[in-house]
């Protein structure tokens, strides 16, 4: 072990005197501290990685070597980081690092995650004024402080992730907007402060969460526990809602990227360009606030603030049949420098299934690599820093890039996925499908999940079924909650346990219920959409997950806490469903009201006649001529005919 | 006499039977022409499968029955089939027994009047004979156990056949001239869709007649049987909603039925006006309308209680003080069939009433038709069943009826005989 340190304070000079040596910016180079040689140790032996069919052996030695940056990073977290350009107060002591996962997927597409993370040794909760920022966006802080906000996560997102082709993502979230938030337990009036906070997030996203009210907000009891460390998990303090109709774009990126400490002015986020990220098969961007421990003895919090973007580019498309991309492909802009800020800034590129590049060719190659365990599964990826000037090379600029040698290759299947549908016809009733596959070969494991469905679809809870391999398998644990009518949504969650490599389904009637012509949106017959169903599950793990949160790992792979080593928690959505409700004639509520009148009064009319009519025996009447006649007589004073 | 009724009972079970059997059954459950939100069986059987899940079967906005058919249903939810068999057999004896008294009085009070020689000469042919005066109690219940929406209702287990067997019960009880019995069974009817309220007071003036206690405001005996016959009915009605409390320990159904029948906010299609008309109204004249159409059901009993005699008249009172059948916010064709039932009884004097009834009932009952969205669910053909009795009679009396001294005043209200008109002639 001494000699090991040995080596690493000897490649640790290396660096410092290399990077002293090339870069005239020495400023940055000299933040260098103990994390950089986290991944540059031994590089032949990293090196060798890729050329090695024993990789085995290789891997543990990289294990061992994983044991260096923990306590190196334990070590970091006593001082403030050193060399930065603000002047920093001693006691707020943050933090920002920033980090871009790229997959090439099977499907030929490729994976873009960036991951920004800001954490701020401060609490709100105190109730002491905090007046001075620095990384942490003030817009979000004063929120949080306002609200009484404990947890917050918002992510809006266009497209669908399809699981079958693309596998996990590192972040899982569902088509539209989605919200949820815990509150601390001091406030009172959760509804309001709920329906306050939305409509103010609404105009920092620039997004239409001002729709999220009563009628689509829910309080589940099991799902959606606090990400963060939390002492109190009463489900009177949550709230959760999806809006799955929003539609992302622009206008929302640019507020996001205002929240980043460096903007879209430097760092990775100067790849973040609309024209590019918007081209996409899939585009999710969110924010995750929550509170974490400082340290691994978790004596005090701090709050961490995590902005994520996920893109999914087709390259088919707009490569003109070559396989190859790069970052100037993808972002129309290469890498020429860290955000000053960061602490670290890096790029990884998941290099797992290519390791001998038979996939595919990566240039620059970098010598450094790095392991994580992500999903249940252990990555190997190549990592960029972007904090070394030696990674721009002489150029000056970045600009990683792939180029495809063959696209076979086999996709593991992702061990649980779930899809939905609506089944029936006619506008009167339905049946809503939900699937969950377990493809695990051999164990199984419990999933718990959670539907709302809008209130004008009827559920009939009476009419639910969980069937898996033909059985029926009867949940451990339901928990329903009938919607009220232009009030609440229905809401349904139940615990579920999926037997090895078998499919599970949920099914469930509703009808469909008819709106007031003023409640349906200006295209009713476009449909009405109703959000996904989601899926919480503790996944058997194939390697052992890491359970101290506050080692030190790459921002992707670390962002579900994870209690044993055994299995791994995973969220899953479903596709959003699109109904269609019957529609009443909207041309014609003027004629609707005269005619529904019209009845009522001659209803009335003739109720009317009837109780004030009186009969009596009439008198024939006589013919106009004989009237006439007669008062001719009565004027000659003769008797009338 | 029994013998028939029995065999008529014999079939209409049968029939019933059959139909539970096939493949119908569950389609005809579904059809929104058979039930309405309020007595839809599916929605009973949620309120069963959220009471099992803990919940309370009025949280949501599904189950809006009374408590007592949950807690009845919790017993006989596997013999629910029996239950409602039995509950048309029983509203259908009861309607022969009723419908068999009450031919006896009019029966006895024509004699009297005959040999009085009160009736003038032309109208003779009105009276009834006795051949005539027979068959009308098998009739009555004939049309009801056979009828077509009945059988539909029954199959589709709508909780309104119940309802109709207590209204039944209570057209029994008072015709017999049980006061008791009578506030109990309105009590119960009226517990189970506030609408039956407005019959308190034809029953009132007809129990008292038959206990010879004079109709006059000014006499005390008037008062102490009003009296009397309020603290019966409201006391057992007080009991009931305080046993339905004790059963669930909440007020929670309150609002969810009663509220729920007063202020539709469910707009599920049904053969009734209300939801077409709710669908595309202003949002600002909603409660305006609500009103008017609700104040609709219940103010006209205390006119025709004063203006029809309702000794005479009593099926008569019953049935326009029973506009509860076509006006109710949630309207199931089971309604419907009371008109049917009590025109039977109304063959003497059906000529007075023609005016006013059939053309408010003809046009209510076409008017959702031709005006409903096509692409909604269709409107049954209410009248198709009309064929075989009352409607064939409505035109053989006005034949008879046209040069007679009771001549009314046809020419002034085109309106109504054309509703009469289109409503035979269909």
């Amino acid at each position: 072990m001494a000699a090991h340190r040995c080596s690493r304070c000897s490649w640790l000079l290396l660096v410092f005197i290399f990077s002293f040596y090339v870069s005239a910016k020495s400023e940055e180079a000299t933040q260098a501290n103990d994390e950089h040689a986290s991944v540059v140790d031994n590089p032949q032996t990293a090196a060798e990685t890729g050329k090695q069919p024993s990789e085995e052996r290789l891997w543990e030695a990289t294990q061992v070597n994983e044991a260096v940056p923990i306590d190196a990073a334990a070590h970091k977290q006593d001082f403030p980081v050193p060399g930065s350009v603000l002047t920093p107060t001693p006691q707020l002591k943050d933090d920002f690092k920033e980090e871009l996962v790229i997959r090439p997927l099977q499907s030929g597409d490729i994976y873009a995650s960036f991951q920004f993370r800001t954490v701020w040794e401060t609490d709100f909760t105190t109730g002491s004024k905090v007046s001075h920022y620095r990384l942490f966006p003030k817009s979000l802080g004063q929120v949080i402080s306002k609200f009484s906000v404990r947890e917050l996560h918002i992510s809006f997102t266009q497209g669908y992730w399809r699981t079958m082709q693309w596998g996990q993502p590192y972040l899982p979230s569902p088509p539209g907007a989605e919200l949820w938030v815990w509150f601390q337990d001091t406030v009172t009036d959760v509804d309001a402060t709920w329906k306050e906070l939305t409509n103010v997030l609404s105009g920092i996203f620039c997004a239409s969460l001002n729709f999220i009210d009563s009628t689509n907000t829910v309080q589940p009891s099991a799902s959606f526990k606090p990400l963060g460390i939390a002492n109190g998990t009463d489900h009177r303090f949550l709230r959760y809602a999806t809006l799955p109709r929003e539609i992302v774009c622009t206008e929302n990126l640019t507020p996001w990227k205002k929240l980043l400490p460096c903007g879209s002015k430097a760092g990775l986020a100067v790849l973040l360009k609309s024209e590019k990220l918007f081209h996409s098969s899939f585009h999710s961007q969110a924010v995750h606030i929550r509170p974490v421990c400082q340290d691994w003895q978790c004596k005090s919090t701090s709050l961490e603030l995590r902005q994520t973007l996920n893109v999914v580019f087709d390259l088919h498309t707009s490569g003109q049949g070559k396989q190859e991309w790069s970052l100037f492909k993808m972002f129309s802009r290469t890498l020429t420098e860290a955000c000053p800020l960061a602490s670290s800034s890096k790029i990884y590129i998941d290099v797992t299934d290519n390791p001998q590049e038979e996939q595919f060719e990566l240039s620059p190659a970098t010598p450094l690599l790095s392991q994580a365990v992500v999903l249940g599964d252990r990555r190997t990826f190549s990592v960029y820093d972007l904090t070394q000037q030696v990674t721009f090379g002489t150029v000056r600029s970045l600009n990683v890039l792939i180029r495809w040698k063959s696209t076979q290759g086999d996709m593991l299947r992702p061990l649980l996925h779930a899809e939905r549908y609506v089944a029936g016809y006619g506008l009167q009733t339905g049946e809503i499908h939900t699937l969950m596959y377990n493809n695990h070969p051999f164990r199984s494991f419990p999933v718990l999940l959670l539907d709302s469905v809008p209130w004008y679809l009827r559920l009939y809870v009476h009419t639910l079924t969980v069937t898996s391999k033909g059985k029926d398998n009867k949940p451990s644990y339901i928990h329903y909650q009938p919607s009220k009518d232009r009030i609440r949504p229905h809401l349904l969650e139940m615990l579920v346990q999926l037997p090895p490599h078998s499919v599970t389904e949920v099914t469930v009637q509703f009808e469909r219920a008819l709106l007031k012509w003023t409640e349906y949106t200006p295209d009713p017959n476009h449909g009405f959409y109703v959000g996904s169903s989601v899926i919480n599950a503790l996944v058997p793990s194939t390697v052992a997950m890491h359970t101290n949160i506050t080692q030190e790992q790459p921002l992707f792979s670390n962002f579900f806490p994870c209690k044993e080593e055994s299995s791994y928690f995973m969220r899953v959505y479903t596709e959003p469903l699109l109904v269609n409700l019957p529609t009443p004639d909207f041309s014609m509520p003027y004629n609707v009201i005269c005619l529904t009148c019209t009845v009522v009064a001659v209803g009335y009319g003739s109720l009317y006649n009837l109780l004030t009519r009186s009969f009596q025996i009439e008198e024939p009447n006589p013919g106009l001529a004989k009237r006439i006649a007669n008062v001719i007589r009565k004027m000659r004073g003769v008797p009338p005919l | 006499m029994a013998a028939s009724l029995t065999l008529l009972v014999i079939v209409a079970v049968t029939i019933r039977a059959a139909l539970y059997r096939s493949s119908l059954a569950e389609p005809i459950a579904e059809r929104v022409e058979v039930v309405s939100p309020i007595t839809a069986w599916k929605r009973v059987i949620e309120g069963l499968a959220l009471l099992d899940l803990g919940v309370s079967p009025y949280s949501g906005d599904v189950f809006h029955e009374t408590p007592l058919i949950i807690y009845l249903f919790h017993f006989l939810v596997d013999y629910a089939e029996i239950t409602f068999m039995l509950a048309d057999v029983i509203a259908a004896v009861a309607l022969y027994m009723a419908v068999k008294d009450f031919n006896k009085q009019v029966f006895r009070k024509q004699k009297f009047a005959l040999e009085a020689n009160r009736y003038p000469a032309d109208c003779l042919e009105l009276i009834r004979s006795p051949t005539e005066m027979h068959y009308i109690p098998l009739k009555v219940a004939m049309f009801y156990l056979l009828n077509p929406f009945t059988i539909l209702s029954c199959v589709a287990k709508s909780t309104c056949g119940l309802n109709n067997a207590v209204l039944a019960l209570f057209v029994l009880t008072t015709i017999k001239g049980n006061v008791l019995l009578s506030a109990i069974f309105l009590c119960l009817a009226t517990y189970q869709s506030i609408y039956p309220l407005t019959l308190c007071a034809p029953a009132m003036l007809y129990l008292m007649q038959h206990q010879y206690i004079p109709v006059n405001p000014r006499r005390a005996s008037f008062w102490w049987f009003v009296v009397q016959y309020l603290f019966m009915y409201l006391g057992s009605l007080f009991v009931i909603v305080c046993l339905s409390f004790f059963l669930l320990g909440s007020w929670d159904y309150l609002p969810s039925v009663y509220g729920f029948i007063l202020s539709v906010p469910d707009l599920t299609p049904n053969i009734g006006l209300f939801w077409y008309f709710f669908a595309e109204m202003f949002e600002h004249f909603r409660l305006f309308f609500l009103c008017v159409f609700q104040i609709n059901v219940f103010f006209y009993t205390i006119p025709l209680c004063i203006k029809l005699n309702p000794e005479e008249h009593l099926p008569g009172v019953l049935r326009p003080a029973g506009l509860f059948s076509f006006i109710p916010s949630f309207m199931a064709p089971l309604d419907l069939r009371w008109k049917r039932q009590l025109q039977l009884l109304l063959r003497h004097n059906f000529a007075l009433q023609r005016s006013a009834d059939p053309a408010g009932v003809g046009l209510f009952l076409r008017l959702p038709e031709e005006g409903a969205p096509p692409d909604l669910r269709a409107v049954p053909e209410e009248e198709g069943r009309l064929g075989g009795d009352a409607g064939a009679e409505i035109k053989t009396l006005r034949g008879r009826n046209s040069p007679g001294t009771l001549r009314t005043n046809r020419g002034g209200k085109p309106a109504s005989s054309d509703g009469a008109d289109s409503y035979e002639d269909i």
